[in-house]
């Protein structure tokens, strides 16, 4: 029993292998899986918000195209994407950015994350109550100018939890990159547990690398539910409740114009 | 007219109205014509009250003046030019609209509500739109909120910030479509009055409203209308006293 227990916790608690691949971990698999999510990240929010104006654009000739890119790119699996695209665009990449598939990677990670993202954002705006795009065009702006100014910025706030969700599955698929092959340094956490694994035939390495993984995305998941308990009871009001009645002479002048009657 | 912050609602500022005639407006939801044939005049610095049954047709006229929905047919003229022969960008900044549910914009405070169009739409210097913000505001009463966001202001405060905020871009014709029918019956009157003042200042209104009491003490006019077209248009001591059709009859032993 005990020798069961024991070999258990060799395979996948083995602490001397996890202290000897942690310098790795943290130098080079959390460093760089960070980089790559945070840059899918970033490219995917500004194809994102592309793909959301497009897709609530009056024009079919900018929504059809948006519809298409986002069916093909969340009904794939991510790790065909990533492969069709690492490999199929390897040629391309290496007279840009040399022999490294990473830049790639980052690029397949943020096409991917640009559907979803771009999902959020526009379910986010058109939740935007349709009196708030009226009130701006009453008052003479044009569409654009009104999205820019007031209709985006709400949606926008609205959907902070989902985005936060969408960065978390971003860190998880960055794991997909490994893939292509990446250089010695390039390697991110998944990728350094594995080459751990596979040389000392111990898995503990890998339980390494996953617990690096919940150190990002266990936070960020409680700051999920943080901002969605703050965003669904509203921000605190400035002033506590006041008597309707008091207001009742807000508008009182000298001389009450409702007792005059005709006003030409 | 400095800033009071005395919370008493400053006096209203001298405006000048744009007299306002609908020839033979025709409007319509796709195939389904919802007003027809509607002319009357409104002459400028005076008060018309639009009332009438729900699903009548009133909202929608009000959106056809600015072009919020683009008539099929007919003319607005505003000081005697066509409406619908400019851009309707330029068309609104003339025209104010107030409405039943306020939409201020809720992550902007009273006073930033009041300026954005007045410093993005017209292009006044930041600080001037502000300070003009601020007169309009102490106008309707609410100088000292001017910093309040409208969720930390009752129904009544958000309808005056509202239309303080129409005011500041100096329109020629405000339109106020059921602008109380959302608010609780204690905050009604301060926005009434507010309109009655405004009214008797000079500034052209049209005003579909519920409230017939307003109607009869501040309407220089009072426009009947039912299932799109009008029905009985006159003063409002006729109408009110008088009604001579049998619809109009049949409305006001409804609502009175």
């Amino acid at each position: 029993m005990t020798d069961w227990l024991e070999l258990l916790r060799r395979t996948f608690l083995d602490f001397d292998a996890m202290w000897l691949v942690f310098p790795q971990m943290l130098g080079t698999g959390l460093k760089n899986t960070l980089i790559i999510s945070a840059a899918a990240t970033v490219i995917g929010l500004v194809l994102g918000m592309v793909l959301a104006i497009m897709g609530i654009s009056r024009s079919i000739w900018l929504r059809l195209p948006a519809r298409i890119y986002t069916d093909i790119f969340r009904g794939l699996p991510a790790i065909l994407t990533i492969l069709l695209i690492g490999q199929g665009f390897a040629r391309f990449s290496q007279s840009v950015f040399g022999p490294s598939p990473y830049p790639l990677g980052i690029l397949a990670l943020s096409l991917i994350a640009a559907a979803y993202i771009g999902e959020i954002f526009r379910a986010g705006i058109q939740g935007v109550d349709k009196g708030q795009l009226e009130a701006c065009r009453a008052l003479g702006m044009s569409w654009p100018r009104a999205m820019r100014l007031v209709v985006v910025p709400q949606g926008v706030r609205r959907v902070l939890p989902a985005l936060v969700n969408q960065f978390i599955a971003i860190v998880k698929d960055s794991s997909l990159v490994y893939f292509l092959g990446l250089l010695v340094s390039e390697r991110e956490l998944f990728r350094v547990g594995q080459d751990a694994a596979v040389l000392t035939g111990n898995l503990s390495p890998l339980v390494l690398a996953g617990a690096f993984y919940m150190v990002i995305t266990v936070p960020l998941t409680h700051l999920v539910n943080y901002f969605d308990n703050r965003f669904r009871t509203g921000r605190r009001p400035t002033a506590g409740p006041t008597s309707g009645l008091k207001e009742v002479h807000e508008m009182d002048r000298d001389v009450d114009p409702l007792v005059h009657g005709e006003n030409t | 007219m400095s800033a009071t912050t005395t919370g008493r609602p400053s006096d209203t500022a001298t405006y000048r109205g744009s007299s306002l005639d609908l020839v033979d407006l025709r409007m319509a939801y796709g195939s389904f014509e919802v007003i027809r044939d509607v002319s009357f005049t409104v002459p400028a610095g005076t008060t018309t009250c639009v009332i009438g049954p729900s699903g009548s047709g009133k909202s929608t006229l009000l959106r056809g003046v600015n072009r919020l929905h683009e008539p099929t047919s007919g003319d607005v003229l505003i000081a005697g030019e066509s409406a619908l022969e400019v851009h309707p960008d330029r068309l609104r900044q003339r025209i104010g609209m107030v409405f039943q549910h306020f939409n201020l914009f809720p992550d902007h405070t009273a006073l930033q509500n009041v300026a954005l169009a007045l410093h993005k739409v017209k292009g006044v210097p930041k600080a001037d739109a502000l300070e003009v913000a601020r007169e309009r505001l102490d106008e309707v009463g609410l100088g000292p909120r001017a910093d309040h966001r409208p969720r930390d202001l009752s129904g009544g405060q958000q309808q005056r910030v509202a239309i303080a905020r129409a005011l500041a871009m100096q329109p020629e014709v405000m339109l106020f479509d059921e602008v109380t029918s959302a608010l609780d019956p204690e905050l009604v009157k301060g926005v009434l009055r507010l309109m009655a003042s405004l009214a008797s200042s000079g500034m052209t209104m049209v005003v579909v409203t519920h409230e017939m009491n307003f109607a009869r003490k501040v309407a220089d006019q009072v426009v009947f209308m039912d299932e799109g077209e009008v029905v009985e248009a006159g003063p409002p001591a006729r109408l009110f006293d008088q009604p001579q059709s049998r619809r109009l009859r049949a409305f006001l032993s409804e609502v009175l």
